[in-house]
């Protein structure tokens, strides 16, 4: 009750945020953090209940910002359908990939997907169609329209856009707690051959769950083309964007719901920080930070800020 | 007496490492079978390839006359074989109600899961009373009840058991084994592996013995008991 209480006031607080703080830079904040949290809550999805951890999610996001990039800069639709034949594409690339790279297990499997990540980069850096290492510019159009997924005047639609992808993501986490399908994968996460002498078909469970988590991940990634209104290969397919969805999960929480919200929460206001106060030469400390946190939380609480939450919690009440 | 289950000439390699040489047994409906045979002889390669976690790479398996060799391990779940796996293998962070639930996986199985899960709970009353508890938390013999009753909700008609009685105290062996006969009293066919041949025996009734990968006695437990190769293979005499 109390619990529900507090979510609500939450979710109140994070709806008329933008009605408080009416400067782009508190705002851009909060974007970047529903961003970063509803990424880190797909990766989440497959490396936090199913157990397999992916270094290669930049490809999921990589393949949203391109499809709806190039729709809208060779073929004039609008990004919300980019957005949709992203995650669709998304989708039918992670099953694709999925029955090799599933062969592998646990750390091979990571290896793997950075592998996965490094050729789809190399091969958009040398596909000139698609802009190649010089990326591609999303044409400007003008006046700011829901329908161009254009907000050039305040970025309070983008704002709303961005909480909406995190509450997607966290409604489905939600649900397949719930299902029978977020027990499937926890089994496969804890114990695949137990899982496989169940009956479980271990297989058809990560299919499952790397198309619900590439899916979701390539939303974010036509989001953020819509945002930034530029996207080459090294921003949105990078191995360390890979490497920083992870990380968000992991100071967080990994396999919980809340986990990636609250890394996100912390992490991104340290990024954007750090950059303003420190601009070019602070380029690199907020990836230090990074760091240190996740060796903090590795040592003291591998459950994450979360489970560090609940440990204090229970201390409290107990 | 046509089987149950019936294993012929099974050849499985591990790797490069052939564990199987010609193995074979069969089970008839309703019987409690022993496996039995030292570390290492392939007892539980022999229920892992039945079960369908390994392929052999020859021989035959079938279950009431139909073919299952290859098949995938979730498919043949869905024939009617279970299989409670060697030290228990509990999906430790979830709880104990969560574990049993999880053994009514397959379409068949999901259709009378409330109905099958107030029976298994009525064999095993851990399931209910520790029911919210992770299950790492509880003692082995409590795990070993919750593993069974999971490998009970897809409603087998053949449980294979992989050691049930490994590391538990005397009192908790009795126990099981009394589990064990209730199980099979409702009509489950039972295939067990045991190092402890008097144990072995004075539950089931008939066994078979594998050494080195090979089959090498099987009869009945009062056979068995008495048999010289027996005593050889187990006590090197």
């Amino acid at each position: 009750m109390v619990k529900r209480t507090a979510l609500l006031a939450l979710l109140a607080a994070v709806l008329v945020f933008p009605a408080v703080f009416t400067l782009p830079f508190p705002r851009h904040v909060m974007i970047m953090i529903f961003l970063y949290g509803s990424l880190a809550v797909a990766w989440n999805i497959l490396a936090g209940y199913c157990g397999q951890i992916s270094l290669g999610h930049a490809v999921f996001f990589g393949i949203g910002a391109y499809t709806s990039t190039l729709l809208v800069a060779r073929a004039g639709l609008t990004p919300w359908a980019g957005m949709a034949a992203g995650a669709a594409l998304a989708v039918v690339f992670s099953q694709a990939v999925a029955f090799p790279v599933f062969r592998l297990r646990g750390h091979y499997f990571a290896i793997a997907t950075i592998a996965v990540g490094e050729i789809v980069q190399t091969l958009v850096i040398n596909w000139d169609w698609a802009g190649g290492a010089r990326g591609v510019f999303v044409p400007i159009k003008r006046p700011d329209s829901l329908w161009n997924f254009q907000f050039h005047e305040s970025k309070a639609l983008y704002y709303y856009v961005a909480l909406g992808l995190l509450l997607l993501g966290l409604a489905v986490t939600r649900w397949l707690e719930r299902s029978r399908h977020g027990y499937y994968f926890r089994a496969v996460r804890e114990d695949q051959q137990a899982a496989a002498s169940l009956g479980v078909n271990v297989a058809r469970e990560k299919h499952r769950a790397i198309a619900v988590s590439a899916g979701l991940t390539a939303l974010g990634g036509t989001f953020y083309a819509q945002y930034i209104f530029f996207i080459d290969p090294e921003s949105v397919l990078s191995l360390s964007l890979s490497i920083l969805i992870c990380l968000v999960a992991v100071l967080g929480g990994v396999g919980t719901l809340w986990g990636p919200v609250v890394g996100a929460a912390v992490l991104v206001p340290l990024s954007e920080y750090t950059r303003v106060w420190l601009g070019g030469t602070g380029r690199a400390l907020d990836v230090v930070i990074y760091g240190a946190l996740i060796m903090v939380i590795a040592v003291l609480q591998p459950a994450g800020l979360v489970g560090l939450a609940a440990r204090l919690g229970r201390g409290r009440r107990g | 007496m046509r089987a149950l289950l019936e294993v012929r000439d099974l050849d499985v390699l591990l790797g490069d490492y052939q564990v199987l040489w010609g193995a074979r047994l069969a089970v008839a409906p309703g019987e409690i079978v022993a496996l039995l045979g030292p570390n290492g002889a392939g007892k539980s390669t022999l229920l892992n390839t039945v079960s369908g976690l390994l392929r052999p790479r020859a021989g035959a398996i079938t279950l009431d006359g139909a073919p299952i060799t290859g098949l995938p391990a979730h498919r043949i779940v869905g024939r009617g074989v279970g299989h409670v796996l060697e030290r228990r293998r509990l999906f430790p962070y979830l709880t104990v109600r969560q574990n049993v639930w999880l053994g009514a996986y397959h379409p068949g199985a999901r259709a009378g899961r409330e109905a099958q899960f107030e029976r298994v709970a009525r064999l095993f009353p851990v399931v209910t009373a520790r029911g919210a508890q992770l299950a790492h938390t509880l003692s082995g013999g409590e795990q070993q009840m919750v593993a069974l009753a999971r490998g009970l909700m897809a409603r087998p008609r053949l449980l294979m058991i992989d050691e049930p009685f490994l590391g538990l105290a005397p009192r908790v062996v009795a126990e099981l084994a009394e589990a064990i006969r209730a199980i099979n009293r409702e009509g489950v066919t039972i295939l067990f592996i045991e190092q402890n041949v008097e144990l072995a025996l004075s539950l089931a009734g008939r066994g078979y013995v594998l050494e080195s990968g090979r089959s090498v006695l099987d009869g009945t437990a009062e056979a068995l008991r008495r048999s010289p190769g027996v005593r050889r293979i187990f006590l090197g005499g």
